[in-house]
């Protein structure tokens, strides 16, 4: 394995026992302005660098900043990292960093016994802790003592090192998560210039900033090193990944790639049209910057403009996309339900969080498949997708254009929170690879109607304004078979609603085998989708270690489903549905195949841990 | 028809019934809506714009029918969205010629949102709200720019709305073009439509009309031949504000406050105020708006009609800037850049 970046520097040398292990996770935990999720996104990167397999999971309040020190505020950022295949950011950290008393209030029941935790000292006075509501102080009343707790005045020795700089206290206080990060990196045995790296070009018009987030991380690597409370420190080796090119992505990003390959690979231009929202605003800021590329990205008045202008767009010829959580998909679903009586083709991002209603914006959830699968007024069948991994959002951007334009419909993808602001080591695809997505405008005027179909596809032709002669009307209204004029005919609206149905049912034809974790047939199948695909598949590998005959399947396509599912579930005695939500996936496979599945779910706003999914299947065998 | 298109090369010789399509007109017999689209049918080929290069986009209502009876590409999309989908249709492709086909309950009540804020971008569309002050389509409801107290199937007791001015949410939106015609007025209509068409950015027309079987009359009262003179004002660019048979009558300032004053004995031209389309201050424009018959005369032409930059420019120009500046966007470079390494 070789390294892109320099990793040469900070194999300081150190005279502390290191001891080498396969994985470990940690989390940051700090108040929603103390910088949790760029320390962690810094830990993970220079460990996705350094050649871990890594898999996080950050989690941050819906407030921008709520109250200093409060409960609400506490914001957090877990990973999981090891020299094996990571799948999830792991059940129980085994490293706390808690800036304050709140963030070791709020994590500290999730680490695991006889974890340790990292503390800064100076924020346990009287103000913190009854903010955090805690009545003692908990580094002095024995209440840690299952811990092994490293007591660290963060503020003073981070003021301390940045004396040099020149900032005033309130800006130097600031950069104590830095000397936290160095902290940990010496843990890990980490380098640490990838950081300063970063530093150096993120605040290079500020060079006093730079200076001082470099002496706090440097000093709190050293700090480590010299002082006599961390004892050890730790060595997880490189990963075995498959060869090829990495780099680390979320979930959303790896949607933006996607969409930008996609428009690459059909020749048309991409247009996303979008209203800010958690947790899919990210997915507009990606693809914002891409002016270069010629993405035309529309920042609409609400939800509905913005499914509107794609659908418009995709009418004219573009490549249309619009994301949303789903709350917007709520206000999206007469626009998808024209889309799907047009037979235009439209890809829909849901990145699902916490409902009903607002619900919880930051937290992840998977409970909007039977708003995806059913969610419209009137017969309207939607394909619907979903990603189970932070880098499969890439290829399944792919495959749900490929099947918009393909069969001339509207595309559902159900992300979520989760697969969305988590990341993983990706491994950087070969564009020649990926196959074109060449699906060419009608342009033939010779019996031209727009209402026929392709034999194979059912598709009707995308017949573009600016064609000339292909002059034609759409909308909304019921659309008479072949000539595509306005029909009441109860004949054709029968017929034409199963032809919309049998278009998109047929999609089946497409649907690759379902690939099978453990051996084709036995005892029990997890059955999952979506981002809790890592949690079953280990959950999946725990059990089987265990001697049981477990096996798990993700479905990537919830509608139509795979046609080999009903073959799968005759094969084992049986079968659960793990999902974050009351049952959805569970419910519609109960319908589609009447099995007596069994239900696993949580609606916690977490992902699963392994354990969750383990010891419930294993209470059935 | 013959006229030439962008290029200025090839003759485009078109006609209104190149542009009337092959469906049955279903609106009522009677409904001001005829005369609308035989004005629009008539207009359009006078644009030079080739026939596959008109778009026209509608919501729901009896208005929003309209594409289907031009024999031009036509959405007929959901209620209120029609601006949302123009917008995309411009973006994808800002050479079409793209229309809006509204009307008071589509534009205004479900679509106020998408119109003020297609408005305010000022993308180059055409937006024609048809405004008879009733719901047609769901059979006689009530509409936002109904009077207040009117008496409808939802209001029997008389509507306690206040009721919405179309021109004055247009105005405060910035648009840069507004203007307003009525359905019988077949000859101003045309020419209206036509300013419409050839103003570059947003342009927002208001149409009266009679919808004679939920509302009917209920804009005679000054619309009828016989009271035009009297009760309208035809507002011209640069002229004073003047009507009446003998065009004896006038529209003044009194401070901040209208008047309207004989032109002859202790007033002159000069005192009259005079209209000025490009003024770059709405004030004006807004001011005439409030004009209400039976106060006043109801003005009708352009109320403002002004340059800014257009959306779709802007768009592209930004892609542009940026291709100039980064470079032409390199697949290959995007999905390697960031922090990478090579696992072998």
């Amino acid at each position: 394995m070789s390294t892109e970046t320099e990793t040469s520097a900070a194999t300081v040398e150190t005279h502390k026992p290191s001891v080498e292990i396969g994985s470990a996770v940690i989390r940051f935990a700090g108040d929603s302005g103390d910088g949790m999720q760029l320390t962690g996104t810094q830990f993970t990167n220079t460990s996705a660098v350094f050649g871990n397999d890594i898999s996080t999971l950050p989690d941050f309040p819906a407030e921008i900043r709520a109250p200093a020190g409060s409960l609400p505020g506490v914001s957090g950022f877990q990973i999981n990292f090891g020299s094996h295949e990571i799948r999830t950011p792991g059940d129980q950290p085994d490293v706390l960093i808690a800036m304050n008393p709140a963030a070791l209030k709020v994590n500290v029941g999730d680490l695991v016994e006889g974890g340790t935790i990292i503390v800064n000292e100076d924020s346990f006075q009287a103000t913190n802790l009854d903010k955090a509501g805690y009545t003692e102080n908990p580094l002095e009343n024995g209440s840690l003592e299952s811990f092994r707790v490293l007591k660290t005045p963060l503020t003073s020795l981070t003021l301390e090192a940045i004396k040099a700089s020149g900032l005033d206290r309130k800006q130097g206080q600031r950069c104590k998560n830095f000397f936290a990060l160095g902290i940990v990196y010496w843990m890990y045995d980490r380098p640490f210039d990838h950081t300063v790296n970063w530093i150096k070009s993120k605040f290079e018009r500020n060079p006093s900033i730079v200076e001082a987030n470099v002496a706090a991380l440097k000093a709190g690597y050293y700090y480590a090193e010299t002082t006599e409370i961390f004892t050890t420190h730790y060595s997880i080796r490189k990963a075995n990944l498959a060869p090829g090119k990495y780099r680390n992505v979320t979930g959303n990003q790896a949607i933006a790639l996607g969409a930008v390959t996609a428009m690459e690979k059909s020749g048309r231009e991409l247009f996303y049209g979008s209203y800010p929202i958690t947790p899919a605003s990210d997915i507009l800021h990606e693809l914002a910057r891409y002016k270069k590329f010629g993405v035309k990205t529309f920042q609409a008045e609400d939800e509905i403009a913005a499914i509107g202008a794609a659908l418009g767009a995709s009418f004219a010829g573009d490549l249309a996309l619009t994301g949303t959580s789903g709350p917007g998909i709520a206000l999206k679903s007469e626009f998808i339900g024209l889309a799907v009586m047009t037979e235009l083709p439209l890809v829909i991002v849901n990145i699902q969080r916490g409902g009903p209603s607002t619900g919880l914006p930051t937290k992840t959830e998977q409970s909007d498949l039977f708003q995806a699968v059913y969610g419209r007024n009137g017969e309207c069948p939607v394909p619907v997708l979903a990603p189970g991994t932070p880098g499969d959002c890439f290829w399944i951007a792919i495959e749900a254009f490929r099947i918009a334009m393909r069969y001339m419909t509207p595309v559902l993808i159900l992300s979520d929170g989760y697969l969305a602001n988590g990341s993983e080591p990706w491994m950087i695809p070969e564009i020649n690879d990926i196959p074109d997505l060449c699906f060419p405008n009608a342009t033939d005027p010779e019996n031209f109607q727009p209402y026929s179909r392709d034999k194979e596809t059912l598709a009707r032709p995308w017949a573009v304004p600016g064609t000339p002669q292909l002059e034609h009307r759409i909308g909304g209204l019921e659309k008479q078979d072949i000539t595509g004029n306005v029909s009441y005919d109860p004949q054709n609206h029968d017929y034409m609603v199963r032809l919309r149905a049998k278009k998109v049912a047929q999609i089946t034809q497409d649907i690759p085998p379902t690939e099978i974790y453990g051996e084709p047939e036995g005892d029990a199948l997890i059955v999952g989708w979506g981002g809790t695909h890592g949690a079953i598949t280990s959950a999946t590998e725990l059990l089987r270690a265990k001697g049981l005959s477990v096996s798990s399947i993700q479905i990537r396509h919830i509608n139509p489903l795979p046609p080999d599912l009903k073959d799968i579930f005759s094969r084992f005695k049986k079968v659960f549905v793990a999902e974050i939500n009351m049952g959805q996936l569970w419910t519609l496979l109960r319908s589609t195949y009447l099995i007596d599945a069994i239900s696993i779910n949580q609606v916690r706003g977490k992902p699963f841990t392994i354990r969750e999914i383990s010891q419930q299947v294993e209470s059935h065998l | 028809m013959t006229a030439k298109n962008d290029t200025g090369t090839l003759e485009i010789n078109l006609n209104r019934k190149d542009f009337v399509s092959d469906q049955e007109v279903r609106w009522c017999p009677g409904c001001g809506d005829y005369a609308i689209l035989a004005q629009m049918q008539k207009m359009v080929p006078n644009l030079g714009i080739p026939r596959e290069k008109f778009v026209f986009v509608s919501g729901i209502g009896c208005s929003s029918r309209f594409p289907y009876y031009m024999n031009t590409f036509g959405f007929h999309t959901i209620h209120g969205r029609a601006p949302a989908v123009a917008t995309g249709i411009k973006l994808a492709n800002p050479d079409l010629k793209v229309f809006v086909i509204t009307g008071d309950g589509d534009g205004l009540s479900i679509g106020g949102n998408h119109l003020i804020h297609c408005i305010r971008r000022n993308v180059d569309l055409t937006i024609v709200l048809f405004n008879n002050r009733i719901y047609g389509l769901t059979k006689g409801q009530f509409s936002p720019t109904s009077e207040m107290g009117k008496k409808t199937k939802s209001t029997p007791y008389g509507s306690v709305d206040n009721s919405i001015n179309p021109l004055c949410v247009a105005i405060a939106s910035e648009a840069t073009f507004v203007a307003r015609s009525i359905d019988i007025d077949t000859k101003h209509l045309g020419e209206i439509l036509e300013r419409a068409a050839n103003h570059r950015g947003i342009s927002f027309v208001e149409v009266y009309q009679n919808c004679n079987i939920f509302n009917d009359g209920a804009f005679t009262d000054f619309t009828e031949r016989s009271k035009r003179s009297d009760h309208v004002l035809y507002l011209e660019d640069g002229q004073p504000m003047r009507f009446g048979k003998d065009k004896e009558k006038g529209i003044a300032l009194r401070g901040m406050t209208p008047e309207i004053v004989e032109v002859g004995e202790n007033h002159s031209v000069e005192d009259l105020l005079i209209h000025e389309e490009t003024s770059p201050e709405p004030t004006l424009a807004y001011l005439l708006t409030r004009l209400n018959y039976p106060n006043f005369p109801v003005p009708v032409g352009v109320f403002r009609n002004v340059e800014k930059p257009e959306y779709s420019d802007l768009c592209q120009d930004q892609s542009r800037q940026a291709q100039e500046k980064e470079g032409k966007g390199n697949l290959e470079k995007l999905l390697h850049s960031g922090d990478t390494w090579t696992v072998t």
